[in-house]
């Protein structure tokens, strides 16, 4: 007798064969089914959050600090519509999602029910693939599927949408077998010749420089490892996109910091003046190009990419080998080691003036930023937290603004995975939900968000979330009561008419902390701030810590976009020394 | 900076764009036609005409042909998009003035006047194999296959011999020969 199982029972049975031990979601009357069968299966733990928001987030941090799948579980409607953003943000980042929503019964589809929304059209295009589960038989098949397509390839968030209806019904479970390729779209597809051409570019390569993004993470551990092998190997400078931050040493000589709209002096204008740039899982976002016309004009381009539609796509290359990162260093290495053995010494001599010119862009310290000693400066309470935890093996998340950027400019990543911030969706909210799925991932691992006051808001209701399970997350508030980056463009670029951009009426942030019942610590002055972070760092519970900052300051450097980039805009301290000009061939 | 506004950089340089017939074999099931067309209308990419329909009964294969025109980047990008979507088996792309490859459509034209016009208007049709579909003393529907272009004049020119109503189809693609595409 073939045993049979209800819907409900399908779906954890291929979680469990998934792997999956946690699971983010909000219970609502179209998933209940699912929700009562919870307690049937031990090996997977649910995080209650506050918010499909927070659900869809929290899974996210799970992804990225892992590498595995992030599982959510909510309701129809609104459940789901709460979750979409969660999705694009995900879609965007290429991180690996499951969505599994509820769904009206299959025959009140389509007639307005109660909580009825148009789930898998509504996530069409924020999906790499969604499914309407339309017959319990396929659902097995279905779950198993949807795994697949969100870890293969460019990973991406999928959706599953199951009808309460379907949750009842009862079918016999297939295992899960590994399909066959997804209607033959392969993932690596390239040749050898692709890689022969490519060390004919490094050998003859005057001014190289690698571009490396979030691809390299996504391809684990190893890729980024190699990718450092490979950087030692040629000798060449790498920069790196905020999302590839953590695969190569940050505290590295070879390494020039981040690109793009933010990026250090030195990283942007070494990609404007290179000869040639490889590109190493990135996507040659308009961030880091800028205007695309005047984009590293006189360079050979190699893209090394998963995707093939992210080859062309922004920006024409030369050279494009569509390919796991992995698997592509693996072979670039084993080439360069056979034909050219000891390359970097070999090589030194050829891009010595390469290395000079970059030590003098280097020398601009674009980063640096006027101290203050009444005022705590927002760099500075970054280089102080980086100081007080880089011994430890932190983890950090952000929201989204100027905390984000200062963050990424002066916070120095050693290890992949240990960098989630919301990069191509750009969502405020994004870190503190991070936060919690980053901890249920690593328990014992210290979690810091870099917030914005504003940003932070948007989700704050996850601190309920983080105290109900004990997860001692640190919630470190960069708090200058605006939104800073919307103020800084209309400071710059709208006359100073800071339309809405003050936070008014903030929460007093301490209090809150308290009233969540977790810890609040104030720093208020930079003489403070060491004992302040110390104590956040001591305390064995999440904490909110208010740190009040300069509210005026701008983040810079930065390329103003909109206009031809070779202008790049030095920070107050290099401005007074003198006023850049146009001519200064400064830019991405 | 004076003049720029925007955190977004301006359009670049505009390429010339060309007309192209795109062709997806997909797997025929819900919602895989509001996928395909959901990323053009997402990505900001033209659809100038679209057929579809089941090819094969046995493997629930559809085929879609769908008119576009587009910078050769975009026409690329649409491919490689296209061939992303899990339901999308294969893609193929041929350009308008492409000589190995037969486009057609098909329109059914409404005629209502006297037997003259319509004697006329059918006389006007016969380079487009022309079939009578029905008739009455005073009206007659006229089926045509012809390119897209001869379509448009015949629709402007025909209307002086009482053509009331046009219906038409997407073009339709094959390649000529022996060959087929993989």
């Amino acid at each position: 007798m073939p045993k049979f199982y209800s819907g409900a029972e399908i779906v954890f049975k291929c979680l469990e064969d998934q792997n999956v031990s946690h699971i983010f979601g909000y219970p609502g009357g179209a998933v209940l089914p699912i929700y009562d069968e919870l307690k049937n299966f031990n090996s997977i733990k649910h995080i209650l959050v506050r918010h499909e928001q927070g659900a869809g987030h929290a899974a996210e941090g799970y992804a990225r600090s892992t590498g595995k799948p992030g599982v959510l579980l909510v309701t129809s409607g609104p459940g789901a519509t709460n979750a979409v953003t969660a999705l694009t943000d995900a879609y965007m980042d290429s991180v690996p999602l499951v969505c599994i929503t509820g769904q009206v019964p299959t025959h009140l589809i389509g007639t307005d029910a109660f909580q009825e929304c148009d789930t898998t059209g509504i996530t069409r295009p924020c999906t790499k693939h969604n499914w309407l589960v339309k017959d319990v038989n396929d659902l097995a098949e279905i779950m198993h599927k949807a795994f697949e397509v969100a870890t293969t390839g460019r990973p991406g968030p999928v959706l599953v949408d199951i009808p309460k209806d379907i949750q009842f019904q009862k079918a016999q479970y297939k295992n899960y077998r590994k399909l066959k390729k997804l209607n033959g779209k392969s993932h690596n597809n390239y040749s050898q010749k692709n890689i022969d051409e490519l060390i004919s570019l490094i050998s003859k390569a005057k001014k190289p420089i690698f571009y490396t993004g979030g691809g390299v993470i996504n391809s684990g551990t190893k890729a980024s490892e190699l990718l450092r092998e490979l950087v030692y190997a040629t000798g060449f400078p790498i920069t790196s996109t905020l999302q590839g931050l953590g695969c190569f040493p940050a505290d590295d000589n070879q390494f020039l910091g981040m690109l793009g709209m933010h990026g250090t002096y030195e990283a942007n204008n070494a990609m404007y003046s290179c000869d040639l740039m490889i590109n190493v899982g990135a996507r040659f976002d308009d961030r880091i190009t800028g205007k695309i016309d005047e984009f590293s004009p006189k360079s050979k381009k190699v893209h090394i990419d998963i995707d093939p539609s992210s080859i062309n796509k922004n920006v024409k290359v030369d050279l494009a080998i569509v390919g796991d990162i992995k698997s592509v260093l693996t072979s670039t290495l084993k080439t360069l080691k056979k034909s050219k053995n000891n390359f970097s010494k070999s090589n030194k001599h050829q891009i010595s003036n390469w290395w000079e010119q970059i030590q003098k862009w280097r020398s601009k310290r674009s980063l640096d930023y006027i101290g203050s000693e009444e005022t705590i400066k927002p760099q500075y309470a970054i280089e102080r937290l980086y100081e007080l935890t880089k011994d430890k093996d932190t983890y950090i998340t952000t929201e989204v603004g100027q905390h984000q950027m200062w963050a990424a400019q002066h916070y120095k990543f050693n290890k992949p995975n240990r960098w989630m911030t919301s990069g191509g969706l750009g969502t405020m909210g994004y870190g503190l939900p991070a936060a919690v799925g980053v901890q249920i991932a690593h328990p014992k691992k210290l979690v810091i968000d870099i917030a914005g006051e504003a940003s932070v808001l948007m989700t704050m209701q996850e601190m309920s979330t983080a105290v109900q399970y004990n997860l001692p997350i640190k919630i470190f508030i960069l708090n200058n009561e605006y939104m800073g980056m919307v103020r800084q463009w209309q400071e710059l670029l709208h006359d100073k008419n800071y339309s809405e951009s003050y936070t008014a009426a903030l929460p007093d942030f301490v209090k809150m902390a308290e009233a969540y019942g977790c810890v609040g610590i104030r720093a208020k002055t930079p003489e403070e701030l060491d004992d302040k972070i110390i104590e956040m760092l001591n305390t064995d519970r999440p904490v909110i810590f208010d740190c009040l900052v300069d509210k005026q300051e701008n983040c810079f450097p930065m390329i103003p976009s909109g206009k031809p980039h070779n202008q790049m805009l030095l920070g107050p301290k290099d401005q007074k020394e003198k006023k850049i000009t146009g001519k200064g061939r400064t830019l991405v | 900076m004076a003049n720029s506004k925007s955190a977004y950089s301006f359009a670049g340089k505009k390429q010339k764009s060309d007309t192209h017939i795109i062709v997806v074999w997909v797997d025929n099931e819900a919602g895989v036609l509001a996928r395909v067309v959901g990323l053009f209308s997402g990505r900001g990419y033209n659809i100038e005409s679209l057929a579809v329909a089941e090819v094969d009964q046995r493997q629930n294969i559809s085929r879609i042909t769908i008119v576009t025109t587009g910078t050769p980047q975009v026409v690329d990008q649409i491919k490689l998009q296209l061939k992303k979507l899990v339901p999308v088996h294969k893609v193929a792309d041929f350009k308008r003035e492409d000589k190995n490859v037969i486009f057609k459509e098909m329109a059914l034209f409404k005629f209502v006047a006297n037997n003259g016009k319509l004697n006329k208007a059918f006389e006007a049709c016969k380079n487009f194999n022309p079939v009578i579909l029905d008739q009455t003393n005073k009206s007659n529907v006229i089926q045509i296959t012809a390119l897209r272009r001869e379509i448009d004049t015949m629709s402007k020119n025909l209307k002086k011999f009482g053509l009331v109503s046009v219906s038409r189809t997407g073009a339709v693609a094959m390649t000529r020969g022996s060959e087929i595409f993989k």
